[in-house]
């Protein structure tokens, strides 16, 4: 008799935790899509990437075609009709060349053993933000 | 502290070295770095309802330790390290509440442990271009964390070792 309340108990307690967790996914989905919905809007054409290493930062213009060799070599940078990519890497896992192409405000891509960031930032504020 | 407890805690540590080795060889699933499983926190779960949170601590601690050593860098060790401390406190203290299921338990555990991670790789790189990336974790942290603890669940009532 104790034993079926006991696992009466035990069984809401689980579906109370499986709604909450549910309207926590819901909450986080939600402002994944405003961020993008934001991203979308504010990409200007003078959009640049700017590439941050553990030596410093880097930027380049989005809209001028290129293939640059970042943080000395550890990942090459691909930038082409207004998109940027990562088409080489030496790291093991090369998870930045497999995020494929970014080209709109906010959009990153990220190679985390070659502390390696490359975000792209739109044209309304200023792109460069004086750290060096 | 007693040789069954060494044993078990010296167990579980090498289910939590073997879960991580599989989920290094998964391809992720998502091309963003950071979204797993976190497999190898069955093994810190199970710890922490059957063991305590003082060897669940060790055991994660260890675990960091060994990962980095044999698959990762000096960088993916304090990234790691991060979210270890983090997941662990707050899992341990949301347990003590005792409110909770192990589902939500895990859960804050897979998303403080990107946090964590995300926290130490933006000071580390000195930027906050990181925050872009948040909210993806959080929503990969949550999936993962409620499979992980569903598993964990049925792992803690089924498996007996001390």
């Amino acid at each position: 008799m104790k034993r079926g309340t006991m696992e009466q108990k035990e069984r809401k307690k689980y579906i109370r935790d499986l709604i909450l967790v549910g309207a926590l996914l819901i909450a986080a989905l939600l402002v994944l899509l405003v961020i993008r919905n934001r991203q979308e809007r504010k990409t200007g054409t003078d959009a640049v990437v700017t590439v941050r290493t553990a030596d410093g930062d880097a930027v380049y213009p989005l809209n001028k075609d290129g293939v640059f060799s970042l943080n000395g070599g550890t990942n090459t940078l691909v930038i082409e009709n207004g998109e940027a990519w990562v088409s080489e890497a030496n790291c093991p896992d090369k998870v930045c060349m497999g995020m494929g192409k970014i080209s709109k405000n906010g959009e990153f891509i990220a190679c985390l053993p070659n502390q390696v960031i490359i975000v792209v930032e739109g044209g309304e504020e200023s792109p460069v933000d004086g750290r060096t | 502290m007693k040789t069954q407890k060494l044993t078990v805690m010296a167990l579980t540590t090498a289910i939590a070295l073997v879960l991580s080795f599989i989920e290094s060889q998964i391809p992720a699933f998502v091309a963003v770095p950071g979204v797993k499983m976190g497999l190898a926190n069955i093994a810190i779960v199970y710890a922490l309802y059957r063991l305590g949170w003082k060897e669940a601590a060790l055991i994660s601690l260890i675990r960091v330790v060994l990962v980095s050593l044999l698959f990762g860098s000096a960088a993916s060790f304090l990234y790691s390290l991060a979210g270890a401390v983090l997941s662990l406190l707050g899992m341990a203290l949301l347990k003590k509440t005792g409110k909770f299921t192990e589902i939500v338990v895990s859960v804050a555990g897979g998303v403080l442990h990107n946090i964590g991670q995300i926290a130490m790789a933006s000071i580390i790189l000195e930027t906050d271009a990181l925050r872009y990336y948040l909210p993806f974790l959080l929503v990969s942290g949550i999936l993962a964390g409620v499979v992980i603890g569903l598993i964990s669940g049925i792992l803690i009532r089924r498996i007996h070792l001390s």
